[in-house]
């Protein structure tokens, strides 16, 4: 694996041989081996970093899930230890990976003592916990609050089945080597094109789909979405005005971009 | 007093009734408004403006209107938490994200295959629509891996979030209960020992059973 000259400038890499969770004090520069060390980045966004309880993140950088998380903590800001977990030799079952998550998926998320699994689970508590960090990404104000908690199990229950399982067809299984099946792609679209149908009638009246303002709801969309504009896909959300605008404002956002350079480090 | 809530929907579907599981914790007054889906009254445009899925429950009160029945629960467990049961929504930062983490979990790994079992098992022999035994086959073996983790946490916790009956548990209420008593797929409930211990609790809570009783009473009578 390359060093990248980014990391360098932005932080520290720890290089560690085993599984544990990483020392991210003193910078403990050394030679590098391919792929049998487990590569924590410690990513320093401040100039001078403070000293906070440690944030980390187990998960892929590829992943869904963990990208959700990951795009919450580089909106707020928010310094934080990303350890990898390498899901082709099965680390996200391990003893070690299952105590974080006992449903053996990733993203797993420490804030010191606590740990926490769920993706929307924890953009929520960062949301909450660091509402006065970077990006305000809920709402003080509780019945705005609870528009935007509607249109986050939206995003859970009436987008995320379908986009994910497009996601697979169209994206993961051509990297795995498998046949993706044109007769659920077309049924995935069509069902996905009657939820966006719906999203485009609410962003007529809405500048984002939990409110006036950018937060959560917004948000979770972009790791699937991410994948879906790489695709054939990408027709059902260019053809609705609306929906086109919205993803075109939410993901040209920087840390968005932070999260997709994770990708090609 | 306040004015009652309202909820539309029937009883029978599994998101209204998590809707009224969490109003009756919170003892908060509620006008339960039929919907006759059989009629197709759901795909209206009249319901649309309020729920533009064209699904139940929808929810009003005084000064909002709102759908997705765990949203709807989060809304009304935090508009009335200090009446009812005060600790169904948490009373800090880290109970709040133990019973966010274990309600994620309800929506996203328990909730697809035990909705898929409920449909094919309970709703479509009604419906007189054919059941997919492939279907019915990988939700059970999926379902299963789930209640395996349960199984586990119930051992070290009483309840899912923690040592409280919290929303995470009250979410699991709609879909166990058909499972349990109109499928053969209960067993995989009551088999276990911990998992048969907290549903034997939680669905043993007063609210519950009146929500069962209002499932169970004849629909009302179309104008």
């Amino acid at each position: 694996m390359a060093l990248d000259e980014n990391v360098l400038e932005k932080g520290i890499l720890n290089v560690t041989p085993s599984l544990q969770t990483v020392n991210t004090q003193a910078p403990q520069p050394s030679f590098l081996h391919s792929h049998t060390l487990k590569i924590s980045l410690f990513v320093s966004l401040l100039p001078n970093p403070a000293v906070m309880a440690v944030l980390k993140v187990h998960g892929s950088p590829f992943s869904t899930a963990t990208m959700r998380v990951v795009s919450a903590l580089y909106e707020k800001g928010l310094q934080f230890e990303f350890v990898s977990i390498d899901m082709k030799v099965g680390q996200h079952k391990s003893e070690a990976f299952l105590a974080l998550n006992p449903f053996g998926q990733v993203p797993a998320f420490e804030d010191g003592d606590l740990k926490l699994f769920e993706s929307r689970a924890i953009t929520q508590y960062i949301a909450h916990e660091y509402a006065s960090n970077g990006t305000q990404l809920i709402c003080p104000d509780s019945k705005k609050m609870a528009i935007m908690s509607v249109w986050m199990e939206v995003e859970a229950h009436q987008y995320d089945p379908h986009a994910a399982k497009l996601c697979f067809e169209l994206c993961i299984k051509p990297m795995l080597g498998l046949t993706t099946d044109p007769a659920a792609v077309e049924d995935l679209e069509a069902k996905l094109g009657k939820v966006l149908d719906v999203y485009e009638a609410r962003l007529t009246q809405s500048k984002y789909l939990g409110g006036d303002c950018l937060g959560l709801a917004d948000l979770h969309h972009l790791p699937t979405l991410h994948y879906l504009l790489g695709s054939s896909a990408k027709k059902l959300f260019d053809s609705r005005p609306h929906v086109s605008a919205w993803v075109a404002d939410i993901t040209a956002r920087p840390a968005w971009a932070k999260v997709i350079a994770m990708q090609k480090s | 007093m306040a004015t009652p809530v309202k909820v539309y929907g029937p009883p029978m579907s599994t998101a209204v009734s998590r809707v009224l599981a969490c109003l009756l914790e919170k003892d908060v007054n509620f006008q339960l408004i039929p919907v006759d889906m059989s009629k197709g009254e759901h795909k209206k445009p009249d319901y649309l403006k309020i729920q533009p899925f064209g699904q139940v429950p929808s929810f009003q009160d005084e000064s909002i209107s709102l759908f997705e029945s765990r949203a709807i629960c989060r809304y009304v467990s935090e508009k009335y938490a200090n009446q009812g049961n005060k600790r169904l929504y948490g009373t800090n930062p880290l109970e709040k994200a133990s019973i966010e983490q274990w309600l994620e979990a309800e929506g996203q790994s328990f909730n697809p295959p035990s909705s898929a079992l409920v449909f094919q098992l309970a709703f479509a022999p009604r419906m007189k629509l054919k059941q997919d035994l492939g279907v019915i086959k990988q939700s059970e073996e999926k379902l299963a891996k789930v209640l395996d983790v349960y199984e586990q946490r119930l051992g070290e916790s009483r309840f899912l979030a923690g040592d409280e009956f919290t929303l995470a548990d009250l979410s699991h209420l709609p879909n166990t209960q058909y499972l349990v008593s109109v499928t053969e797929k209960g067993e995989m409930f009551t088999k276990r020992k911990n998992v048969g211990r907290w549903w034997s609790e939680i669905s043993g809570r007063d609210s519950w059973k009146k929500v069962v009783d209002l499932q169970k009473a004849p629909p009302p009578k179309s104008a």
